[in-house]
């Protein structure tokens, strides 16, 4: 019964976790728009519509089975990991611009801020969604040694 | 299962209030160093396109309605000179236009052509010095300011082309539209950090930068 206790805390902290990231990029990002008044190309508000809803799953999470949290966060993330990588892929020109759909409004390959020469948005967003994937997989990792 | 409602309390208070902690310093942090600029209002004074002249960080913004063409504009030039040289650093001229003579809005054009060679100061010193030659209201020959340019090494077929943009008409009615709304009747008109002065004239102007001076760098 014990070791079940710890794997059980230790799901628990991994979602907790996840919950500070995504609230913590939501947060971020609304910062950026909103305080900062950038606005959003369209690339990242597909990222947006993939974080946001994250804060609330994780909270409601935090109160289920790792395994069912593991199921109903995964997709959001996965799909948001992969625009974030496209938008990163374009921000660097590895893909062309004119490939993307953003031709209208703003550009996507705009660059807002460029701290010590590499952090930029898309690559905050790009870590933000690394990470939650990351542990997400540990956590499944986690959950499966439990049974 | 309590800790945890308490841990998730606690955190979420906790990002929140950064947040808000965040916005507030960013705010704060912005409209000190846009001054002037950060005014709801302070676009229909300094457009995006207006030339400025001074230090990029000065906090007062001098903005002066003025007309190639016009004498009084002329005169006034050396002294504002004097004036940003005196309070260098502190003070930056934004140029706007009142094309209120016949060829105002031709000396203009001219003018935003210049820009484009990166000779929009000397251009304007040069039409102010020959003036009286080009913008003779009795005699004018708009066409001489072809032949003054040169001097300062302006290529005049780049400048006759630049001349053309659509862009400088679309300018020109910009600072139209800016100056009625202002109520600019006569050039020079000044607007200091948007205030106009209380009174016409050069020492009222001086007092008026000072008193933005003490304001803005206390």
């Amino acid at each position: 019964m014990q070791p079940k206790m710890n794997e059980d805390k230790k799901s628990w902290m991994l979602i907790f976790c996840c919950w500070i990231i995504a609230s913590f990029s939501t947060l971020g990002s609304l910062f950026f728009s909103e305080v900062m008044e950038f606005p959003p190309c369209v690339l990242c508000w597909y990222q947006r519509i993939a974080m946001y809803p994250l804060v609330f799953l994780f909270l409601v999470g935090s109160f289920q089975t790792a395994k069912s949290t593991f199921a109903f966060t995964l997709p959001l993330a996965l799909i948001g990991w992969i625009i974030a990588l496209y938008h990163n892929l374009l921000h660097y020109e590895i893909v062309p611009e004119t490939a993307s759909p953003c031709l209208e409004g703003v550009s996507c390959s705009t660059v807002y801020i460029d701290w010590f020469g590499f952090i930029t948005i898309p690559i905050l967003s790009f870590i933000s969604f690394s990470l939650l994937l990351g542990i997400l997989l540990i956590l499944k990792r986690n959950d499966f040694y439990e049974k | 299962m309590k800790n945890k409602k308490i841990l998730l309390t606690i955190t979420g208070f906790a990002l929140i209030g950064l947040f808000a902690f965040a916005s507030k310093y960013y705010k704060d942090y912005e409209s000190d160093r846009l001054g002037f600029l950060s005014q709801k209002d302070s676009t229909i004074f300094v457009r995006e396109y207006s030339p400025q002249f001074g230090d990029e960080n000065a906090k007062v913004f001098l903005i002066e309605f003025l007309d190639p063409e016009c004498e009084s504009c002329r005169q006034f030039y050396p002294q504002i000179k004097n004036l940003l040289k005196e309070f260098k650093g502190k003070v930056k001229l934004v140029v706007r236009y009142a094309p209120f003579h016949r060829n105002s809005k031709f000396a203009i054009k001219a003018l935003e052509a210049s820009r484009k060679q990166n000779k929009y100061w000397e251009a304007l010193e040069l039409l102010f010095k020959y003036q009286p030659n080009w913008g003779n209201h009795h005699n004018p020959q708009p066409n001489l300011i072809f032949e003054y340019l040169p001097e300062i090494g302006i290529n005049i077929e780049k400048l006759k082309s630049d001349m053309n943009d659509p862009e400088i008409d679309k300018r020109i009615l910009q600072e139209v539209s800016d100056l009625k709304q202002l109520n600019v009747r006569r050039t020079p008109t000044f607007f200091v950090n948007g205030k106009p002065l209380e009174r016409f004239g050069i020492e009222y102007l001086k007092k008026a930068i000072q008193e933005e001076i003490k304001n803005s760098y206390q």
